[in-house]
């Protein structure tokens, strides 16, 4: 299983990003081997649609958990029919939030917020 | 080539940095004033031009975007599409593709690169447009579907009806993309200023935009009071000429309120438009 989280700095001591899509990296961490990797994420600096973006690199390199402080709804309507769970991350850096998991100690993300119009 | 060339009479486009100002009112007399007129209500998430002209009806159409569509019997889910999209308005799961109508912008690429052919282009309404007559004065409305993400298409779409008589553009409040849409074709902005500091601010905001694009204006000072004036300081200080104020007056707002278009129940309204126009008129020669 593959958990991925929005991280401001490539370790794992790092805190979680505040923001899923405009994160500068993504540690994923393989449940099975225990490596983790970081991922740059290269629509945080996309102009619009950075949530569908961001949530299409998680599905391509096959995340099946999300461990985010919050998400936005575009990047839901990706995530949820790729079967992607979403937790809500605790006020901790990386590595600890991928042990409360391991001890089913997050609660799901439940509320979504909504898109941001890209000023149109 | 004819013997006699028609000339092409101005545009003028009317802004300001926010709603409730006099943006409409101020729009829908001196299109009331002059002989002849076309009103053109750019405000495409809340038109309200229509309330004082209530025109008839004479053409009325659906505007529509094109949207990409995927035969996901073609698809084999290469990516390819989803790589290219600026906007980032597709997604791959697993081999299925998802397009995100609200978010795509239309551009057609992704038709181009898709090397399977998979996907083709479907008319989506986003709003739909009028055009009507209210005596002198031919209006050309239009409004945008709630939920939809941009109303620059259905401005596009208005615009194209202009012709070459005097016309006024009601522009959208602020100084989004909307308001440099709308403003594209005009040869001449009037911009309408409250007398408060906040006012001025939304003043200044306008006029950064349109000095952006490169566009001459004025400014009109609506519902002006004895006393200091921030607006007409911002444009004492940068320049800007005044062709006109309009003074605070209650008879105005309850007839401007109901829907009544003041210059044209009222003599002294009338002047009082006639002379902004003409002064208007003479900057766009000037
Ligand atoms: S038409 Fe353009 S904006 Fe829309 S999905 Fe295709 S590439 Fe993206
Ligand atoms: S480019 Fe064509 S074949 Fe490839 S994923 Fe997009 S729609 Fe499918």
């Amino acid at each position: 299983m593959i958990i991925a989280i929005p991280s401001d700095k490539e370790s794992l001591d790092s805190a979680v990003c505040v923001s899923f899509g405009r994160s500068p990296f993504y540690c994923l961490y393989d449940t099975e081997t225990k490596q983790s990797t970081f991922l740059v994420n290269s629509a945080a600096d996309s102009p619009g649609g950075a949530g569908i973006k961001a949530a299409q690199i998680l599905v391509d390199n096959k995340a099946n958990i999300l461990i985010t402080i919050r998400c936005g709804e575009n990047a839901a309507r990706v995530l949820q029919p790729a079967n992607v769970e979403l937790f809500k991350a605790l006020n901790l850096s990386v590595a600890d939030n991928i042990f409360a998991h391991a001890q089913n100690k997050l609660e799901p993300l439940k509320e979504v917020h909504a898109g941001y119009h890209n000023g149109h | 080539m004819r013997g006699t060339t028609m000339a092409i009479e101005p545009t003028l486009a009317i802004l300001s940095g926010k709603g409730g100002t006099g943006k409409t009112l101020v729009s829908v007399n001196l299109a009331s004033v002059a002989k002849k007129a076309t009103y053109i209500d750019c405000d495409v998430e809340e038109p309200n031009g229509n309330l004082f002209f209530n025109p008839t009806k004479e053409f009325g159409k659906l505007v529509t975007v094109k949207k990409p569509v995927v035969d996901d019997a073609l698809c084999d889910g290469c990516h390819i599409c989803v790589d290219f999209c600026a906007f980032n308005a597709l997604a791959l799961i697993g081999n299925r593709l998802m397009i995100f109508d609200d978010i795509c912008h239309s551009c057609g690429g992704c038709l181009h690169v898709c090397p399977q052919k998979a996907l083709s282009e479907q008319e989506s309404p986003v709003g739909e447009m009028s055009i009507g007559q209210s005596g002198t004065v031919r209006s050309i409305s239009g409004y945008m579907n709630i939920g939809e993400s941009s109303g620059v298409p259905i401005i596009a779409e208005l615009l194209k009806h202009k012709d070459d008589g005097l016309t006024i553009i009601d522009a959208p409040p602020g100084s989004s993309c909307l308001v440099t849409e709308s403003v594209r074709l005009s040869d001449f902005c009037i911009l309408i200023a409250e007398p408060t500091i906040f006012g001025s601010h939304n003043l200044a905001m306008v006029y950064s935009l349109v000095s952006l694009l490169g566009k001459p204006c004025a400014v009109v000072l609506n519902k002006t009071m004895e006393g200091g004036n921030p607006s007409e300081e911002f444009c004492i200080k940068n320049s800007i000429p005044i062709i006109g104020r309009i003074p605070f007056d209650k008879k105005l707002g309850s007839l401007n309120s109901v829907g009544k278009i003041v210059a044209r129940e009222d003599e002294h309204y009338h002047e009082v438009f006639s002379s902004i126009l003409k002064k208007a008129l003479e900057e766009v020669r000037s």
